[in-house]
């Protein structure tokens, strides 16, 4: 039997309803206004009071207006056929929606429930399994999907019977399997999971050992993600968050993408919708969209969606990281999801903490990102999440509550500056104040002593040491005029400009500078690197001056010119005679 | 407003603040319009039986035995082609009389275009401004605000965008402007013969302030009809979106919601973005383009209102004096356009993007002269060229009374460059220099 209830009063989209039966926390209702079923989470509940959150616009709503309560949270549904699929932040297929509008209560299926995959069992009768355990796979686009044991079931089971090769549909059951007391389950390819609890279904989480290449140099060269890490990318508007976050949900190496627009520009979910179906991986020769999930909540949808939609985007990815896959789950912006907790904790009259955000908002993003992670699943694979959110600090102020929390919650720290973006040296990425807590890992060093080569992370901090001389020159230039400091201290200045326009600059819209792999990244270092280390006899400031602006742009021709191209090497041995020449 | 047969008449208030009224009522829906001693209100909380409702023309002289009727539904516009050529106060009723407009009766502030169905917006919009239009693009479909101080012409600048712009229908959205802003924006429009494509929504400085909240979503109701509809190209100028926060500050702080950042409401990002986001292209060819206008204090754009609005917005448009030329001109290195790149090289001449650069580039060079000059140090040769390229840069590129077509900006920019430098200073591909530089 149901709980349902009566609508007994109206807060903009907080509903209170009176229950006529037992209601649980962050349990799933459904409003009911004339001919339209509107989705609402309960939030708070005092005596027979449940105060939900309604998804949708309570526009016309009335006291007394029926409530059905459904005895489960939000939950994502799982199965093959989610890749390349819109969504909005409740899972809803966006692209199956009638008409232009979004209209009120527009739900949809999220899979197609009638289509057939071709499944091959992986497990065989008599068995043991457990919740993620893998019981055959079927191909989605060219991955490899793991039909799974149900997250939700909790303890072990012998497999009873499994379905012989074939075409079924994802509702068919594939397999049967018996637990302790003798009672069978059977199993399809759908389950479903609470989107606000961590799929835990896996042997450890070890620390990060590996790193995840994006292609843009001032992550992968000064700054490297680790596969399975976590990290954010605050910066005022204009700063180019989102050209970056684009250009690594093409780039990355990873196996499934899972982009959350939260509360930003439809404008900018349309330019994904148009090139991503276009855009082809590099490394698979597939289509980027084929390993893309859209999770969209434009910031003029509802408030209360835009939260459950980073967590929707995060149960998808844990679903994907239990077949062993890496998955990158990227949300722009996090900030937009703390303001809708923020006009939630404002309407249930809760006592403000800074900037009137919720008291608990550091736990809830720290418990968020804790979601992200490498994990050894209990069949001896890997598989991992790895995530990336962009915060949009008020006023560009990096003292604010959303990005303070999450500096405590994220490993990596790429903070886009207003004065590279305003200088147009982009990506923004400031050189000084970003960090990559994963360089300090040993495990992660060892990996890259092996991948790229012996001593990488020193030359990495020896890189970061000039760009740090070189400002601190700059400051005394600017100070004392070029006159008035020693030679030295131009060329200290112009050889961390060397490494800025170089490595850390990159063009996001040219067809090859875009994305740089890390071989070619490796080189291009150890030449500026090795120029960085020698002594030029500059007669004056000037001479300084010319050689470097000459040797800049000889290396930026090179940037734009292909891999071990004629021109490229070209350019290369340029670079090498313009450098002789000065030190002779 | 009728009173119909149905509807039931209260006339025991128990509360009544600045703002608001709450009584006890049955049968009452949420957002429902009401009117409460002859004036209008709008449901904004319901308690069980306590109903509170916003009067928007303020409680002054509401008693306790008042007569409160609901309307039975939430604030609507009534939309058709009679709407052109037409001015309308806050709640769509005709200004200095006037028939009533017939038409289909629409909620206002109605539901979100599914992000799947939009088109990438692609189609420039030329409004003779070179500070616009070489620097900034503007593109159909796209929203951007001018970033303007109090004592700048950013009205008189919207209003010569908006009647170059090639657009099917302007619809003027105007929240607290001052009668005299008014006036202007009625004459430039009769004076320029385009009155029958324009429709107006005015709250002006003598209208209570609360009622300024319903001007947007008039607006752009009306807007979406020409749009969606009739698959017109649509310009929506709102102006001065600063005092649409403030209204929105007043209201919440009336209702005793806790203020975030600079005493705004918590929601301020959504509420703006409700707005905003309804410029779209849409596949039928029609556009709601948005221009609004956010005024600053002294320049701040980290206070909450224009932060919150570059966050959503696609650029913006700062306007600048000059000292150089003594001309308001169009800041290049603050404004932006996040959607030029769409349009720019591709609808216009090929060397578009590169001269932009380049222009700015020089300028900015120019800067960093004067900051030598100013700090007493010498000037290069080239410093000195940069100046009197910025100079004229400024006057007959940059100024905001400049009215030319893009073919004539990029011409004049290969002037300015052949004028002032050398090829290899300009720095541009070498193909167009070849094809282009004025020997």
């Amino acid at each position: 039997m149901k709980t349902t209830g009566r609508v007994s009063g109206i807060i903009s989209n907080i509903v209170i309803v009176k229950a006529d039966g037992p209601v649980g926390q962050n349990e799933i209702c459904y409003v009911y206004t004339g001919d339209t079923k509107m989705m609402a989470e309960v939030i708070k509940v005092m005596g027979d009071a449940a105060y939900v959150q309604v998804f949708d616009s309570t526009r016309g709503l009335k006291i007394g207006d029926r409530v059905e309560f459904e005895g489960h949270m939000l939950e994502a549904t799982l199965a093959p056929g989610l890749l390349s699929r819109n969504y909005d932040g409740l899972q809803n297929d966006l692209e199956k929606m009638d008409g232009l509008f979004i209209a009120r209560g527009s739900i949809t299926d999220p899979l197609d429930f009638e289509a057939q995959w071709e499944f091959k069992p992986l497990a065989q009768a008599g068995d043991k399994v457990s919740a993620a355990s893998w019981l055959g796979e079927v191909k989605e686009q060219w991955l490899t999907h793991k039909i799974m044991v149900p997250f939700a079931m909790s303890g072990t089971y012998t497999v009873k019977s499994v379905a012989a090769a074939g075409s079924y549909k994802v509702t068919d059951t594939i397999a049967v399997v018996t637990d302790a007391e003798g009672r069978d389950h059977n199993i399809t390819m759908v389950q479903k999971w609470p989107v606000k609890q961590a799929v835990r279904c896996y042997a450890e989480k070890p620390r990060p050992a590996r790193v995840m290449e994006t292609g843009v140099r001032a992550i992968d060269t000064f700054n490297p993600m680790a596969e399975g890490g976590t990290g954010f990318i605050p910066g005022p508007f204009g700063a180019g968050k989102t050209v970056l976050q684009h250009a690594i949900s093409k780039q990355a190496d990873a196996d499934v993408i899972i982009m959350v627009a939260c509360g930003e520009r439809a404008n900018e979910v349309v330019e994904i919708f148009k090139e991503f179906p276009e855009l082809v991986d590099p490394r698979t020769g597939h289509k980027l969209m084929e390993r893309t999930i859209i999770i969209c909540n434009t910031s003029n949808m509802p408030v209360a969606a835009r939260e459950a939609s980073v967590y929707t985007g995060m149960t998808i990815g844990e679903y994907y990281r239990a077949m062993g896959l890496k998955v990158l789950v990227m949300a722009d912006s996090t900030s937009r999801w703390a303001q809708a907790l923020r006009e939630m904790s404002n309407r249930l009259e809760e006592l403000p903490g800074q900037d009137a955000f919720p008291m608990d908002l550091s736990a809830i993003i720290s418990n968020f990102y804790s979601r992200a992670g490498l994990v050894k699943l209990n069949n001896g694979e890997t598989g991992s999440v790895t995530f990336l959110g962009t915060v949009s600090p008020a006023g560009g102020n990096l003292k604010e509550p959303v990005t303070e929390s999450t500096k405590k919650a994220a490993r990596c720290f790429y903070a886009l500056s207003q004065g590279r973006a305003d200088s147009k040296r982009y990506p923004a990425i400031d050189p000084l104040d970003s960090y990559s807590k994963y360089l300090e890992y040993p495990e992660i060093s060892e990996y890259l002593d092996e991948h790229i080569g012996k001593g990488w992370v020193e030359k990495v901090y020896a890189g970061k040491t000039i760009v740090q001389r070189g400002k601190e020159a700059n400051d005394q230039i600017n100070i004392l005029g070029d006159d008035g400091v020693p030679v030295e201290y131009h060329e200290r200045f112009w050889k961390s400009e060397l490494i800025d326009f170089v490595i850390l600059q990159q063009d996001a819209f040219d067809d090859i500078d875009a994305n740089c792999p890390i071989e070619r990244q490796k080189m291009m270092y150890e030449m500026v690197l090795d120029i960085c280390r020698k002594e030029f006899p500059f007669a004056d400031f000037e001479e300084c001056s010319q050689f470097f602006k000459g040797l800049i742009n000889l290396f930026r021709q090179m940037n734009y010119s292909q891999w071990q191209s004629e021109k490229f090497n070209d350019y290369k041995k340029q670079i090498e005679q313009y450098v002789l020449a000065k030190t002779e | 407003m009728t009173t119909r047969a149905f509807q039931k008449i209260y006339t025991k208030i128990d509360n009544i603040t600045k703002a608001t009224v709450t009584l006890r009522a049955s049968g009452v829906g949420n957002d429902e319009l009401a009117t409460v001693g002859g004036k209008l209100a709008q449901v904004v909380k319901i308690m069980g039986e306590n109903v509170t409702l916003q009067v928007f023309a303020g409680t002054e002289g509401i008693a306790t035995d008042s007569e409160v009727i609901f309307h039975g539904e939430p604030p609507k516009l009534k939309v058709s082609d009679n709407l052109a050529g037409r001015f309308f106060n806050a709640y769509g009723e005709p200004l200095e009389g006037g028939e009533a407009v017939e038409g289909e009766a629409r909620e206002i502030g109605g539901p979100t275009v599914n992000p799947f169905k939009r088109l990438q917006p692609s189609e420039l919009i030329a409004t003779g401004i070179a500070g616009i239009d070489l620097n900034n693009t503007i593109v159909t479909g796209q929203k951007i605000p001018f970033f303007a101080d109090p004592d700048q012409p950013y009205n008189a600048v919207m209003a010569n965008v908006a009647l170059r712009a090639k657009a099917d229908k302007i619809i003027l959205g105007g929240m607290g402007l001052t009668n005299d802003d008014f006036l202007y924006f009625k004459s430039v429009f009769e004076n320029a013969g385009a009155l029958d494509r324009i429709v107006s929504f005015v709250n002006t400085t003598e209208n209570p302030p609360v009622e300024r909240l319903l001007v947007p979503d008039m607006a752009l109701t009306a807007a979406e009809y020409f749009a969606v509809d009739k698959g017109e190209k649509v310009l929506v100028l709102l102006t001065d979106m600063t005092l649409y926060a403030d209204a929105l500050a007043i209201v919440s702080n009336r209702m005793d919601q806790i203020p975030s950042k600079d005493s705004m409401p918590g929601s301020l990002y959504s509420d703006l973005a409700k707005i905003y986001e309804k410029a779209v292209q849409l596949p039928n060819g029609g556009s709601i383009t948005i221009i609004a206008v956010t005024t600053l204090s002294g320049g701040d754009i980290t206070h909450a209102i224009p932060d919150n609005t570059g966050y959503i917005t696609e650029g913006q448009l700062f306007l600048r004096n000059d000292s150089d030329t003594g001309k308001v001109i169009v800041d290049p290195f603050r404004s932006l356009s996040r959607l030029k790149q769409l349009v720019i090289g591709k609808k216009t001449r090929e060397d578009h993007p590169q001269v932009m650069n380049a222009c700015v580039r020089l300028y900015a060079d120019a800067a960093n002269a004067k900051t030598k000059l100013e700090n007493g140090f010498d000037l290069s040769d080239y410093d000195e060229r940069t100046l009197k390229f910025a100079h004229d840069y400024s006057e007959k590129l940059l100024a905001i009374d400049v009215n030319i077509d893009i073919t004539r900006m990029l011409d004049t920019a290969w002037e300015l460059f052949a004028e002032y430098f050398s090829r290899e200073e300009v720095a541009i591909k070498e193909e167009l220099i070849k094809k282009y530089w004025k020997a």
